[in-house]
């Protein structure tokens, strides 16, 4: 009896086997999937360095729990410094000589333009690009790249939604970062506005400026009360300082790429952030409310076990955390057809997937005309301390 | 207030910073014939010592003395190790050994101290000197430790021997051999110096613009701008450039419209290019002649 | 203040042909060089081609850094500014469409000369030191010239410009990355013979002696000015054409690809490959490629140290870089012939 049970089982096991396709492009086997990456660890944009060692250091937890699906994952990740011939140089490297299954998490506008057409023209997914530029999710005519991330514009249009509702009679005031990020929230801002309300003022400023001391000034004479500082880190601590200074009071509202709290608020001095707004998908790892939060608690025995010497204050690790695992899911969906196509097509097939620390009721959705996963976000208050969700989750989306 | 004044009291502000960085530059410049293209390097590092004491608990002056002695010692330390070998090479030599500090200190900053922005105390504390912000104690502070430091190296190069030696030594190094004078100590010292400087312009610089890796980028070229309007041969010139490089910047930035803020650097530019073309010494230094 | 002499001394003689390696060596290394640039194609991967080609694109601009520094003893910090104008103007006659590919690269040249030329009226005044810096406040304000608002239509703004990759012609049985190599190798050898020519004729000679005494060359009657502002010209021209190519090999310009950075490390490919050498540009445009990568395998957190580390290295053991180097070799193996000869 156990003899003829066994042999049942056996030929089960074969005929399984056998309707198992295993189709692999270069960079997948048996036993690996390797994934390129193109990062600034040096040059002007170098504090996102962090986010490339975050990445790799949740590989090393992978693979230590076991690979997916039974692979280890061989994560290769060059520095561009923020230069896109070298991220071209970079890309062609990675999907030529190292033969990596599809770049993941490039990160910068210029760098990912650089490489956009290369990668749609040797069709190699350009997955989960770190950025939040709009042209990233455009499935017609781009179909091997996609986003992760809100957009910048959603976020824009977010914060006017916001204005529109609390503060119909606003003189607003827009601080921005004269390239294409700081333009695009721009854009969304004054689209999402729609001709109801208009931009007050516009203070550009340049990386290579020292203070935009001078820029907050102009804002403040224009009588301003509406602030909105588009703004990266370094520039918006200053901001948030210098109107602490004139002992002025507008409403301001922080765009998300500085709204770390050990690396722009305590700086900038956290008696005068108080009262900020912005806006977020993840959560916070300062606030104290996810303390007993399951997900925070992973996130945190990650940060500990895998990447000691990273900073648990800073919201890149939280978002890398997040945007890894996402992919994860991913390759998970993939099964054994790793095929650069079906990577593309799985990651264009999300529904309603959730990440532990995104915040709760946003998921990621994606379809083969929707290559925009996250476009919730939720509005929040910075309280002195750590920053407190106000509102409810709030949808933002392009052509909308 | 008055937006002219407001802007024209923020450009001193900024100016001080400048004025600051233009004063390290002059020292160095004085004291080896070279543009040191890695000061602002220097500078940052030294700060980023500065910083990780204060980490440590030492207290603000202790800390900023240290640092300064420090930071000479470790100008002295380069001249003797990257330079003085190098004396006889070709000035284009030079300036590749400049790069070559500029690329190891920004690099070692960074994977030391990582490109988080941190703030850094000033020690004229964060109210502002006169009621409601106009001038913030800090910019009221850092301009007069500039012109502090501004009278010491005046009142050094002027009136002691060690001074004169020094400027001997860099105007005619084989002369000042002639008479005595240990040149080789003397660029060393320069150096030392120098670098004691830049650090303090340092500590002035990062209360200000928060401190990283790459905060004296930017300020380099602006400080360059404001020794090269002053003159490259006067320290006095120098700081009175940077706050005048300061205060246009500002105002071109505020009132030419429409692209007035995109054009702060290429302003810059431009004050270098035109002081250069009409008076290349610059409005105090003093113009060389050769003899045929 | 005492100034301290421009350039290595061994490069007192015209053109880099140093008498002491006899003309046969000389034509016979070419020979092997231009050889060795036919087979590579062939030879290695595509993407290490594109590296080459990349490098080559760098080497043509050094070779016009090289005719300005090296040859006439004006500093140039800035040249990163021409390589950027040659870069975006054959990316805005591509992307119009209505110019062939070819054509854009004389056309880039013939922009940056003017440029050049333009910039070398100003500069006729500033000297040694002073011209260092007011080209590099040009290459520092560049990138923010590009992103001006009211070029914007033209430029591309940050966005930056993308270019489509000429593709070979029918009739050629080579892949895009081969082409692209070739078009590259042969613009930069024409470049080079044209240098050399021009070093070894009238003008160039009297560009060398404003750089070695120019009060003494305006004594003989050189027109001092003209021939500073032509080379200013030539010298753009030639980084102009690099930068032209480097679109094409590329396929996107944007502000950020034009920093600073590029401005100092054609520099740095100068002295490497030797001041006043033609041939000296091609190792240094290999060096720009390549040694920040080595450099980025040694220790991604100290990339940057360890790439100054192999700077100073450099500089120490070849003050008068690789070309230098091999004049001092050819020296010794002639003079060793030499003596087999009489002992």
């Amino acid at each position: 009896m156990a003899a003829i049970l066994t042999v049942l089982a056996l030929v089960a096991g074969l005929a399984a086997g056998a309707a198992h396709a295993q189709q692999y492009d270069p960079g997948a086997s048996d036993t690996e999937i390797r994934i390129g990456n193109i990062n600034p660890y040096s040059g002007p944009a170098s504090a996102y360095g962090i986010i490339g060692k975050t990445v790799a250091a949740y590989f090393d937890k992978v693979n230590a729990e076991g690979g997916i699906n039974g692979r280890k994952i061989t994560f290769i990740s060059y520095d561009d410094a923020y230069s896109p011939p070298k991220a071209f140089e970079q890309a062609r490297r990675l999907v030529e000589r190292d033969e990596v299954l599809f770049i993941f998490q490039s990160l910068g506008t210029p760098s990912n333009t650089a490489i956009h057409a290369y990668m749609n023209r040797m069709k190699v997914p350009q997955l989960f690009v770190a950025t939040g530029a709009t042209k990233w999710g455009d499935p017609e005519n781009f179909p091997w790249t996609m986003g992760w991330q809100p957009n910048y514009q959603s976020e824009g249009r977010i914060y006017a939604k916001y204005i529109l509702a609390n503060h119909p009679d606003a003189r607003i005031g827009v601080l921005y970062q004269n390239d294409d990020y700081g333009r695009d929230l721009l854009k969304g801002l004054v689209d999402g506005l729609g001709g109801k309300l208009s931009i007050a003022a516009e203070a550009p400023y340049e990386t290579s400026d020292a203070t935009v001391d001078s820029q907050v000034i102009n804002l403040k004479a224009a009588g301003v009360d509406v602030f909105v500082n588009i703004a990266t880190p370094k520039f918006a601590a200053q901001a948030i300082r210098k109107i602490a200074d004139l002992e002025w009071h507008p409403v301001h509202i922080l765009n998300t790429v500085s709204q770390s709290v050990g690396g722009v608020l305590e700086p900038a001095g956290l008696e005068n952030a108080t009262g900020i707004l912005s806006t977020a998908y993840f959560k916070d790892p300062t606030d104290p409310r996810w303390r007993d939060d399951p997900a925070f608690r992973e996130w945190s025995a990650f940060m500990d076990t895998y990447f000691p010497d990273g900073d648990k204050t800073s919201s890149y690790t939280v978002y890398a955390y997040a945007v890894t695992q996402s992919l994860v899911r991913v390759l998970e969906q993939c099964g054994d057809d790793l095929t650069r196509e079906n990577v593309m097509r799985q990651a264009a097939n999300l529904k309603d997937l959730e990440i532990g620390m995104l915040l709760p009721g946003i998921t990621i959705n994606t379809s083969p005309t929707d290559y925009f996963p996250i476009q919730q976000m939720q509005m929040m208050r910075f309280n002195g301390r750590s920053w407190e969700l106000i509102g409810e989750v709030m949808e933002a989306e392009i052509g909308g | 207030m008055e937006l002219l004044t407001l802007q024209i009291l923020a450009g001193v502000a900024t100016g001080a910073i400048y004025a600051c960085m233009a004063l390290a530059i002059v020292m160095i410049y004085q004291a080896i014939d070279h543009l040191n293209f890695a000061q602002g390097e220097m500078a940052t590092f030294s700060t980023f010592v500065a910083w990780q004491l204060l980490q440590w608990g030492t207290p603000y002056w202790m800390a900023f003395a240290a640092t300064v002695a420090l930071s000479f010692a470790g100008g002295v330390a380069i001249e003797r190790a990257l330079f003085r070998p190098m004396r006889d090479a070709p000035v284009l030599a030079h300036i590749v050994l400049f790069i070559a500090l500029f690329a190891i200190l920004n690099s070692l900053t960074g994977f030391i101290w990582d490109f988080t922005i941190r703030s850094f105390p000033s020690p004229f504390g964060t109210g502002s000197l006169a009621g409601n912000g106009l001038v913030s104690a800090h910019s009221a502070g850092m301009v007069g430790v500039t012109g502090a430091m501004l009278a010491m190296l005046y009142l050094f190069f002027r009136h002691t021997r060690l001074g004169l030696a020094m400027r001997a030594a860099a105007a005619n190094p084989d002369s000042a051999r002639l008479v005595g004078i240990r040149v080789d100590r003397m660029i060393a010292l320069g150096w030392g110096m120098a670098a004691a400087v830049g650090a303090v312009a340092g500590m002035m610089i990062a209360p200000v613009v928060f401190l990283e890796p790459n905060m004296m980028l930017a300020i380099l070229v602006y400080g360059f701008a404001g020794a090269v309007l002053g003159g490259l041969t006067s320290p006095f010139g120098a700081v009175a450039g940077g706050f005048a490089v300061g205060v246009i910047e500002n105002l071109a930035g505020s009132f030419i419209p429409y692209i007035g803020q995109e054009l702060r650097l290429t302003i810059a530019l431009g004050v270098i290019v035109a002081v250069l073309m009409v008076r290349p010494s610059g409005l105090f230094g003093v113009s060389v002649t050769t003899r045929v | 203040m005492v100034r301290k002499e421009l350039t290595a001394p061994m490069s007192q003689t015209v053109s880099g042909a140093d008498q002491a390696m006899p003309p046969s060596w000389q034509r016979w290394s070419v020979a092997l060089l231009v050889i060795a640039a036919s087979v590579l194609p062939f030879a290695v991967a595509p993407f290490v081609l594109f590296q080459v080609t990349v490098a080559l694109t760098y080497a043509i601009a050094i070779l016009g850094l090289n005719l300005l520094t090296g040859f006439n003893g004006q500093f140039s910090l800035g040249h990163s500014t021409f390589y950027a104008i040659g870069a975006y103007t054959a990316a805005i006659l591509i992307g119009s469409g209505s110019i062939d590919y070819y054509w854009t690269i004389p056309i880039a040249g013939a922009v940056c000369f003017a440029f050049g030329f333009l910039f070398g009226l100003p500069a006729l005044r500033l000297d040694g030191i002073y011209l260092a810096l007011a080209t590099f406040a040009l290459a520092i304000a560049t990138p923010q010239i590009l992103k001006l608002t009211p070029v914007e239509p033209w430029t591309g703004g940050v966005q930056g410009l993308v270019v489509e990759r000429p593709a070979p012609p029918s009739w050629v049985p080579l892949d895009a990355d081969q082409w692209l190599y070739f078009v590259t190798a042969a613009t930069g050898l024409l470049l080079a013979w044209t240098a050399i020519n021009l070093v070894d004729s009238r003008s160039g000679r009297a560009m060398i002696a404003i750089r070695d005494h120019p009060i003494a060359a305006r004594a003989m009657g050189i027109n001092v000015a003209l021939y500073k502002t032509l080379a200013f010209g030539t010298s753009a021209l030639y980084a102009g054409i690099g930068g032209a190519l480097s679109a094409m090999t590329v396929q996107f310009v944007a502000p950020d690809s034009f920093t600073f950075v590029l401005a100092i490390g054609l520099f740095v490919g100068m002295v490497v490959g030797g001041v006043g050498s033609v041939w000296g540009a091609l190792p240094g445009g290999l060096f720009l490629l390549f040694v920040p990568n080595m450099a980025e395998t040694v220790s991604k957190g100290l990339a940057g140290a360890v790439y100054g580390v192999i700077l100073i290295l450099v500089i120490y053991l070849m003050p008068s870089g690789v070309a230098g180097m091999v004049r001092l070799a050819a020296r010794k193996l002639v003079a060793m012939r030499r003596s087999h000869g009489n002992g």
